[in-house]
């Protein structure tokens, strides 16, 4: 695929984000070019079962990240259940036991302010459905640096109030379905 | 991008400066999360930039103090992970068996709660008379908290949840005493049990171990003092000793790999082979 102009994709969402995911992940092709992170607000002792299921229904890998290792093409990680999920200005991530943000462990703010300090305007930040405010600090911070913030369109979301809490705190850059989020990653629109 | 980057110089030179003044070695550690702390604690000053917090750290102590909390994260709890303390039971409480008498680490014990929980089921296993416990951390004041051993009672649900799911063979009420809002950690648990000052970045080896315990510390560092610190516990502990790490944590990346061989993969208990 054609180089996007994003050197990394992050993903926040909460309730509703297992279906959301499936409606996004399992289109994007094998060469799709930037490597994604998704911080997705699970209870503290869920298994992986998101991520075998959704690697096992996408062209591209998905798992969850691992501490020290670099972001890669061909990838989607997952912050992995109770540890905050940083990006390191090596393009490399990191883990966390820090305390709780905004209620949440692992934070979507948490991911997306350091992607947008390792990553700067090569950031693609995306806030889809969620109940809770999370993220919106983040989307803000990405485009503080330059970066390009897309949220689900709220109409149109399972949970409305994350999507809302950013395009409130934060000028976002594009509101949209989530059909229309992946033509806008396959670079239909 | 202009600010990140002062920034980032402005974050290399505080921790240089803490170094240099109060010998605290932060500066191998995992950048993403220090920077976010002390941004954290700048937004609570009336200072506007890391430079100037630079300053009230060369000459405020307390000031000092406080970033000191702010970098040691504490978060810990009783029996996190109950299925490594279950694996930890099955697999290497049989082996510990067979030794007179034992030395076990636990380094970053934060203020206890797993030291305590490790101390619970040594009890239980009717080892814990022979056993000579070493928590160690480089927080003062956590580990005088640790000592203290009090857990807060809005706790004590998830951690009776934990020791069950742990294997725990008795009552978890028969371990605290509860005070007002707050339980206190019995007493017998305490006397096997050191508690002392140690970092691991500037700090040396410890004496011949039977079992170190360090979870969900190494995850703060970067690879070379990953290495530092793995390369003490293996000369801290005795032949085929146990190395237990944190659920995220492994070897991969350190050039003593070869030198450890898992026990349970999933559990990141290792044992000491060369
Ligand atoms: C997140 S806690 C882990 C507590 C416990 N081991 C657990 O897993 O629940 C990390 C602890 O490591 C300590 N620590 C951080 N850097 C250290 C160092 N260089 N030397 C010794 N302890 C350190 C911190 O003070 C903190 O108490």
């Amino acid at each position: 695929m054609e180089k996007l102009d994003y050197e990394v994709i992050v993903i926040g969402v909460s309730t509703g984000g297992m279906k959301a995911l499936g409606e996004i992940i399992p289109e994007l092709p094998l060469d799709f070019p930037s490597p994604i992170a998704i911080v997705q607000h699970l209870h503290p002792c869920s298994d992986d079962f998101l991520v075998t299921d959704l690697n096992e229904r996408s062209k591209l890998t998905v798992k969850q990240a691992d501490e020290k290792e670099k972001l890669k093409q061909g990838f989607v990680y997952f912050a992995p259940s109770n540890y905050h999920l940083l990006i390191e200005n090596d393009k490399t991530f990191s883990l966390s036991v820090n305390d709780l943000v905004n209620f949440a462990r692992p934070a979507i703010d948490v991911l997306f302010e350091t992607a947008a300090e390792a990553f700067k305007e090569k950031t693609l930040g995306i806030v889809l459905t969620g109940a809770n405010h999370d993220g919106s600090q983040g989307a803000k911070k990405i485009k503080e640096y330059g970066g390009l913030v897309i949220v689900q369109d709220p109409e149109s979301a399972e949970a409305d109030i994350m999507p809302r809490a950013a395009i409130e705190a934060a000028k976002v850059d594009f509101v949209l379905d989530l059909d229309k989020i992946v033509d806008f990653l396959l670079k239909k629109i | 991008m202009s600010k990140i980057e002062n920034e980032n110089i402005e974050v290399e030179l505080l921790l240089e400066t803490i170094f240099q003044k109060y010998g605290y070695d932060f500066r191998y550690y995992s950048r993403a999360s220090i920077k976010r702390r002390i941004k954290h604690r700048l937004a609570l000053t009336k200072l506007n930039t890391i430079s100037e917090m630079l300053g009230q750290v060369l000459y405020d102590v307390k000031f000092f103090e406080t970033l000191l909390l702010d970098f040691s994260v504490n978060v810990t709890e009783m029996f996190r992970d109950p299925f490594f303390f279950k694996i930890l039971r099955k697999e290497v409480i049989p082996v510990l068996r067979t030794y007179p008498f034992l030395k076990i680490w636990h380094a970053g014990c934060a203020t206890g709660e797993e030291v305590y929980s490790l101390a619970i089921i040594l009890k239980e296993e009717g080892l814990y008379d022979k056993t000579q416990i070493y928590a160690t951390d480089f927080n003062e004041v956590i580990l005088h908290k640790a000592k203290q051993g009090i857990i807060p009672l809005d706790q004590i649900k998830q951690y009776t949840l934990n020791y069950q799911k742990a294997g725990g063979k008795e009552s978890f009420a028969n371990y605290y005493t509860a005070k007002y809002d707050s339980a206190l950690i019995d007493q017998s648990l305490k006397k096997g049990i050191v508690f002392s000052d140690h970092n691991l970045a500037t700090d040396g080896v410890f004496g011949e171990m039977n079992l170190i315990l360090c979870r969900n510390v190494m995850i703060y560092f970067q690879k070379e003092l990953q290495n530092r610190a793995i390369g003490l516990f293996k000369d801290s502990m005795c032949n085929l000793g146990f190395l237990c790490l944190g659920t995220k944590e492994s070897l991969m990346f350190s050039e003593y790999e070869n030198d450890f061989e898992p026990v349970v993969k999933k559990a990141k208990i290792f044992r000491r082979i060369k």
